[in-house]
Order: C-alpha cells, then structure tokens, then sequence
C-alpha cells in the first residue's frame, strides 16, 4: 500500500526530464554561440590586418632613362668604390625626371616635381652602379620607387578623378602659362552649377555656424544678467569684497560677448558672401583651393581652371598643350578631382605629372621586395621588415639553443631522476612561479646581469634570446614534464625489466615517447618568445636599426618591436607597412604552430 | 616438518592447529609447508616489505628451484605481487618502498648495496601483467635488450637471437614476415608473447611472471600457458596468478600468500587437493578472496 501511494521513480524522471533536456540544449547553444563569436573576433582581426596591409607588397615605381655620366659619377675613371660611392646620384635622377618635363624651369616646380620620387632612388642607382661599374657612361632605364605619398595616391584611391566628356568646340587661347578654354557652347555650365552648389553647401555651413555662435551669445547674456542680480544683491548687502570679485567676473564676460559677437559678425559677412556668389546667375566665379578641381584635358595638355563662366574657363597650364588650336566634340574633357585641393597631400599639379608618366607607361606597380630584404628606415617607401626578421632569427635561435636543451634536462631529472622531498617540492612550485612572472620582469633582470654586470651589447640578439630564454625556461620544464609524466611507467618498467639502466629506459623509450608533448611546449613557448616585446624594450632592442643584422652581437630589432615603432610613426604609409609586418609575424606564428601540430601527430605513438 | 627455517614456530603443523579468529589475524607466524628446495636458484629469508608504513610483506621466506615454476596466489593485496617484483628489484623504482632480509640469488645477495641492478635485471627477466610492448617493431622490441648489453656482435648474430627468441615464445611463425611492424599493433595475446621473447632474448636465468595472462582472452591465455611450460627446461619461473585453474595447470609447486604473510608453500597437488592450512583451503575452495 506504501507502493501505491509512493510515485514511480519513472514518474519523477520523466518529470524533469524534459528541464533536463533543455538545460543540455541551452549548454549547447551556448558553447556554439561563443565558438562563433571567437572565430568571428579572429576573422575580423584578420580581415582588417589583411585589408590594410595587403597593399604594402606592391609598390609603385617610375621608369626613368637614367645618363650615367662618367664625369659626373668617376671623374678620374678610376672606378675607385670610394669616388662612387661618394658621387651624386641624386642629380643624375632629378635630371632623368626633369628631361620627362622640359617646360619645367621655375625652382618651385622644380622640387615639386622631386617630391614624385622616393629619397632613396639615388641610393638604389648607387647600388646599381657598384654592382656593375659598367654601366658608367652609359643610358639605361630603371624601375625607382615612388615616394609615399604618391604610392598612396596610387593605392588608396582617395582621390578619385570623374571625367565629365565636352561637348562643343572648345579652343584654348594658348599652349603655355596662363590662357583661357573657349567654348561655343555652354558645357561649362554644368560645372558653373557645381560650383555654386558647393558655394551654397559653404554658405549653409556657415549660416549653420551662426545659430552655434549666437547660442553661445544667449547663454552668456543669461550669465551677465545672473551676475548683474548677485552684484546688485551683494551690494546691498554691503559685501564689497565679493562684489569687487563679481565685477571682474562680469568683465571677462563682457569680453568674450565682444569677442562673439565680431565673430558672428565675421561669419554672417562670410554666409551672406558666399550665398550672393552662389545665387548669382551666370557670371565668372573663382575657384580655390577649398573647392573641388576642375581640370580640361585638351589638345594633349592639362588645363586647371581657376575661374569659369559660361563661355569657358581661365587658368595655368599644367602640362603644355601641343598647340592652340580647336577642339571638337569628344576631343577634349574636363576632370573632376572632388576632394579639394588644400585636403589633399598630392597637388594638381604632382598629379598632372604622375598621370602624365602614367599614360606614358612610365609607372608601374610592382612586387616590393625591398620590403622584406631592407632594414628600418625614415621613409616608408623604403622602410622594410628585413632587419627585423633577421633578429628574430637570430634572438629564437639563440632562445631555442638554450632553453630546449636546459628545459628537457631540468624537466627529466625533475621527473625521473629528484627524489622526492621537500626541496624538490620547492623548485617545483618555484618554476611554476617563474612562468607566471610578466616579461617584463625578465627585461629588467636581463639589462641588470647580462647588460650592465657582464657588460653584453645592447640591443643585440644574444641578450635577446638569453632573457627569452629565462622566459621560455618555465614553459618547457612545464610542458616537459607533464609530458613525461604521461608516459605510461609499463613502458619504463618494461626496459627496466630488461635490464636497461635508469637513463638507458629514459633516454631510448620515455623521452622519445615523450618528445612529441616536449616539442609542442617548446614551439608554444618560442611562440610565445616570438611574440614578445616588452622584455626586448629593456635591453634596447627597440632601437632604430636601419642595418641588417649580421650576427648574434649586432644591434639588431625584432618583428613585435618594429611592428611597435613602425605603428608611431606618423607617415600615413606605414599603416599599411605595420598591417603588412603584422601579416609577416602572423604567417611565422601559424607556420611554428603548424610544424609544432604536425610534430605531434608524426611522432605521436599509441601504446 | 623436518626443517628449521621460519616455521613451526607456533606449531601450525595442521589445518586443525589454525584458531578460528586466525583470519582476521595480522600476524600469521610461520610458513605451512616445505620452503626450502633441494636445488635452489633462489633463496629468500625473511624477507619484509614497507610502503611507507605499510608493511606488506611478513616475513617472507621461500626457495626458487631450478627448472621449476612457482606460482603465487592469493587474494587481492595479498602482496604475491611485491613479493615478486623484490626478486629482481623492480620495487626500486617504488618511492617509499623499503625491502629488509635476504634474497639471494643463487649466491649472491641481491640487496647488496654493491649489488647492481642491471646485470641482476638481465639474470632475472620479468613479464608483466599488461602486456607492455615498446612502441617499436616488434624485431626491435626483442632486439632491444640483447643490444644494450651487447649480446650480438653483429647484425646476423642479433637477427638470430630475435628469431630464436620469437620461436622460444611460440611467436615467430605469426610474424616472421612482418617483423618491421609495431608490436603494439599484434593481439593481446601476441603482445604478451613478444614481451616474453623480450625477456628470454637476454637469456636470464629466472623469468618471473606478474599475472600474465589477466588481460588475455582463454585461447590467448592457453598458449601462453603452453609457452611457460616449454620454457621450464630452460629457465626458473615464478608467476603471480589469480586463476587457480591456471597456477595447477602451470607450476609444480604452489605458494599461498595472504595478507602479507607466506601461509602455506607445497607440491601443486598437494595444496590443491589437500591444503594444510585452514586459511588455503578456505581460498582454493572459494570460501573468500
């Protein structure tokens, strides 16, 4: 009867069986929902990375016809490295571009056409000749790299360039200097109305300026007249000193109120300017540098207009026109370049020149393998991550000789050999300790022994790799361990049954079956060493290093640090250059952990 | 009875002499039975073992003799197992683990500090419970001792010992032609074959012989009992077993072990037909353990 009244034990399952499934599928969902989540952090990551930096690889260079003249580069024709090393090479290149562009003559467009070409393109002519002494007294054609900023221009696509096509007859008044573009139709009324469309865009935002500054009026009226009453209440009071101090108070307000209102005064001249020139119908209107650029490409030349109306255009010459006469429909066009002027860091007239070459074939984009063959440098043109991954290979190789071995015979005496007390004990919990200890702290302890006590280089590899090494020590004794400890002892019985001494069953059976967990440590930890910057800045790894290193003393840098340096830099280009850096560090990464996965699986043995 | 060594003492002469509380006794002094042999390999008096403060083996004294196998059984925890692992101290590699008396090998002491552990480990082989490959091929498993210790001058000469000790442990017809192969790839039943021809590829004197066959299927556990009986020509044995059924099929005298303690030692037969002590009959029938 007991039974009876007693609920079966399936009765009470299958009453929570149901939450029960339930829970398991919240878990479930949960657990996707963070995979997903993580997967989509590191996709991002490596999209942006990838998206900014992939870019840094091509470069853009110029084909110059290069004179190399003898008397110029070895006057005495000694062919001495010395002479040649010592010649201008950058006249010989500015000459080569100027012979591009004769018309050019004044000193300011002189070095403004300069600006096209890198700062280093006399030093990649020099290396050319000490190469080939050969090519002394003769003419070549060489690729040199083009300075940042027009790489950019090449690679950003910021400043986008419209075509509108003309329609009519037009007919410049002259090939040189300043002339005017005729029309017998009124095409450049669509460019008239954009003008003005900018204009009114302007006067909007300055009317808009207006409303801001005569808030600011009001609230600061309230504030005087607030003042006023607390002056006139103190008064009465009879608390001169603090009415004295209100009285100051009040001054400065009336001040800035002045200030303000000249100022609103300024601004409603300025609206009411602007929206008279953009009302006005028709008439001449000047173009400046904080409007859009307006270009005609006409008889082979470049105009850029610096006033319009409706009969045609005014302006300077940017590239010479092969003659004055008339151009038909279809013959000529006008560009557009929307971004201002004075926003842009290429001028119209850099950018005349470079199209110019461009059309010619002149300019190219390329693979830019000075990026990974050159050291640190001013110009990120030139700047590459050569240096830097060189002192990563030299400062790993240095960690690797030292903490593999080091780690691996700490890791089986600790595990097979110590006895087991209170000391060992000791160690034990002290290494772990020792992993947990920032990097940093270890930067420190190598500039205070290694630098300062044994007097090492700074910034060199060696002490590099040996502070790695203290950092890395732990993680392999760790991973050593536990990877020994997980060798079943049936295997190290079974040699010892054979009479295998202690070391013999350690050496020939343990430490092989132990080796795969032992190389994943170690990969893991010289990853992490890969990785590492902090400790690196103590020992003033952090340097700017434009050589190449060549050995383990050299001063050198290593690829987080010249992400690290590269990422100050203010030049806009070496966005793309720490972009590409990180992209180089990251495949390293990838490839240490891929060999450290297929270590694992090539060695792993069942047992 | 004629024998003075560790026994008598308390005049457990017949299973009649065993008090009913004996059982849950600690301490059952002395040794039913005859411990001494005419032709001993080994001789072991009085022998104790600590793990710790454990004390797990009692007192222990009991001959090996040449060509013959022993077989140790007993409940679980009985010791049967340590007592073995003394003979060729594999108890060594134990941390708190002490072993006090005299075990001897033919001679020689074996706990003697200048006593090395290598050559005594190549005299006295040892099978193991589970079978415990290298995870090599199997010419390398049974290779591996003989080259340590440098056994062949040559690779004929090591080529000779592995097929010899292959065909000693009935193996080398089912692997002769894959010898490159893992040992850890063969049955159960074959990886405790190979783990024998490990042991006999070294020529040790004795083979001692922890529960051999608990991991093994009845045909597995078949041969390798066959195995053990042809090698009683050439080698001493002392195998650790569970199976009752198997120490009667396999041993030529028998050694009872319970709670640390050597209760009674006799001719197979005569422990498995007519225990002496009240404690062997009480297990052989059954009754626990």
């Amino acid at each position: 009867m007991s039974s009876a009244q007693k609920p079966r034990t399936i009765d009470i399952v299958e009453r929570t069986l149901r939450k029960r499934y339930s829970a398991e599928k919240r878990f479930e969902l949960y657990g996707l929902a963070a995979v997903i989540s993580g997967l989509g952090f590191v996709a991002l990551l490596f999209i942006s990375i990838v998206a900014n930096g992939h870019t840094a690889f091509y470069q853009s260079f110029v084909k110059l016809d290069i004179d190399f003249k003898a008397e110029l580069i070895d006057p005495q024709g000694k062919r001495d490295p010395a002479d040649l090393a010592k010649a201008d090479y950058d006249a010989l290149v500015k000459e080569a571009l100027r012979s591009q562009f004769p018309q050019v003559s004044s000193r300011q467009d002189k070095r403004e056409l300069n600006k096209i070409l890198s700062s280093g393109a006399g030093h990649r002519v020099r290396q050319r000749v000490r190469e080939d002494t050969g090519l002394i007294g003769t003419q070549r054609s060489l690729w040199l790299p083009v300075d940042d900023e027009i790489d950019l221009f090449f690679k950003d696509g910021s400043t986008a360039i419209d075509t509108i096509p003309g329609e009519g007859i037009a007919s410049p008044t002259g090939v040189e200097g300043e002339v005017q573009v005729l029309l017998t139709t009124n095409s450049f009324n669509a460019v008239l109305n954009e003008v003005k469309e900018s204009l009114l865009r302007k006067a909007l935002l300055a009317e808009k300026g207006i409303g801001d500054l005569e808030m600011n009026l009001q609230r600061i009226e309230r504030e005087i007249a607030a003042l006023d009453r607390q002056l006139a209440k103190e008064k009465a009071a009879g608390n001169e000193g603090i009415a004295a101090g209100l009285d100051t108070a009040k001054l400065n307000l009336l001040a800035e109120r002045k200030g303000l209102v000249e100022e609103a005064a300024a601004k409603t001249q300025e609206a009411a300017d602007l929206r008279k020139r953009a009302e006005a119908p028709g008439g001449d209107e000047t173009l400046s540098a904080d409007l859009p650029s307006y270009l005609v490409r006409i008889n082979g030349g470049l105009v850029k207009a610096s006033s319009v109306n409706n009969s045609g255009i005014g302006g300077k010459v940017l590239l010479p026109l092969s003659s004055a006469t008339e151009a038909g429909k279809g013959d000529w066009e006008i560009l557009r370049l929307a971004v201002p002027e004075g926003d842009r860091r290429v001028k119209d007239q850099l950018i005349a020149w470079i199209t110019k070459l461009q059309a010619e074939g002149r300019i190219e984009k390329g693979f830019n393998s000075n990026f990974f063959t050159s050291g640190d440098s001013r110009e990120p043109e030139l700047a590459g991550i050569g240096g830097a991954v060189l002192g990563s290979l030299y400062t790993l190789l240095v960690t690797l000789a030292l903490s593999f071995p080091i780690g691996v015979a700490a890791a089986v005496y600790m595990e097979e050999f110590a006895p087991k007390n209170k000391w060992t004990d000791l160690i034990e919990v002290n290494i772990n300790n020792l992993a947990a200890v920032p990097s940093i702290v270890f930067g420190l302890l190598g500039l205070a022994v290694f630098i300062n006590f044994f007097g090492m280089p700074r910034s060199a590899p060696v002490v590099g790799g040996l502070v790695l090494t203290l950092m890395t020590l732990p993680t392999i004794i760790i991973a050593g361990r536990s990877a020994l400890k997980s060798v079943p002892p049936s295997i190290r019985e079974a040699a010892l049954g054979v009479g295998a001494s202690h070391l013999q069953a350690v050496t020939h059976h343990v430490l092989p079956l132990a080796m795969p967990g032992i190389l994943t440590g170690a990969i893991i930890g010289m990853a992490r060493a890969l990785g590492e910057t902090a400790p690196l800045l103590m020992i003033g790894m952090v340097a700017f290093i434009v050589d190449l290193p060549g050995g383990f003393t050299d001063p050198a840098s290593v690829l987080p640090v010249q992400i690290y340096l590269w990422v100050d830099s203010p030049e806009r280009a070496f966005v793309e250059k720490t972009s590409a850096a990180i992209m180089v560090l990251l495949t390293f990464l990838i490839v240490m952990n891929a060999v450290a996965v297929y270590l694992r699986k090539k060695f792993e043995r069942r047992w | 009875m004629d024998n003075s060594i560790a026994m008598n003492e308390s005049g457990y002469s017949s299973k009649s002499g065993v008090s009913s509380d004996a059982l849950g006794e600690r301490k059952i002094s002395g040794t039913v039975g005859e411990v001494k042999v005419a032709d001993a390999r080994m001789t072991c008096r009085d022998v104790n073992v600590y793990y710790g403060n454990k004390h797990a083996i009692i007192d222990v004294s009991l001959d090996i003799g040449k060509n013959e196998v022993i077989a140790m059984i007993g409940p679980s925890g009985c010791g049967k197992s340590t007592f073995l692992r003394c003979l060729n101290r594999m108890n060594d590699t134990i941390d708190g683990c002490r072993v006090n008396g005299r075990i001897k090998l033919d001679t020689q002491d074996i706990y003697d500090p200048q006593m090395d552990v290598v050559p005594l480990r190549v005299r006295v082989g040892m099978v193991f419970q589970k079978p415990n490959p290298f995870p090599k091929s199997i010419y390398e498993n049974v290779a591996y001792g003989p080259r340590i210790h440098g056994l062949a001058g040559n690779k004929i000469d090591l080529d000779e010992i592995v097929e010899t000790s292959l065909r000693k442990a009935g193996l080398w017809e089912e692997v002769k032609d894959r010898l490159d192969q893992p040992g850890t790839g063969l049955s159960g039943g074959q990886q405790q074959r190979l783990c024998i021809a490990r042991t006999i590829a070294v020529s040790p004197e004795v083979i001692l012989m922890d529960e051999p066959c608990s991991a093994l299927d009845p045909i597995a556990t078949a041969k390798v009992e066959e195995l053990i009986d042809e090698l009683r020509e050439h080698y001493t044995i002392a195998i650790v077993t569970h199976s009752m059924q198997q120490a009667a099929r396999v041993s030529q005298r028998t050694a009872y072990f319970h709670l640390g303690n050597l209760v009674e030692v006799g001719e197979t037969t005569q422990i498995f037909t007519n225990p002496r002590h009240r404690l062997t009959e009480d297990y052989i029938t059954g009754r626990f353990g």
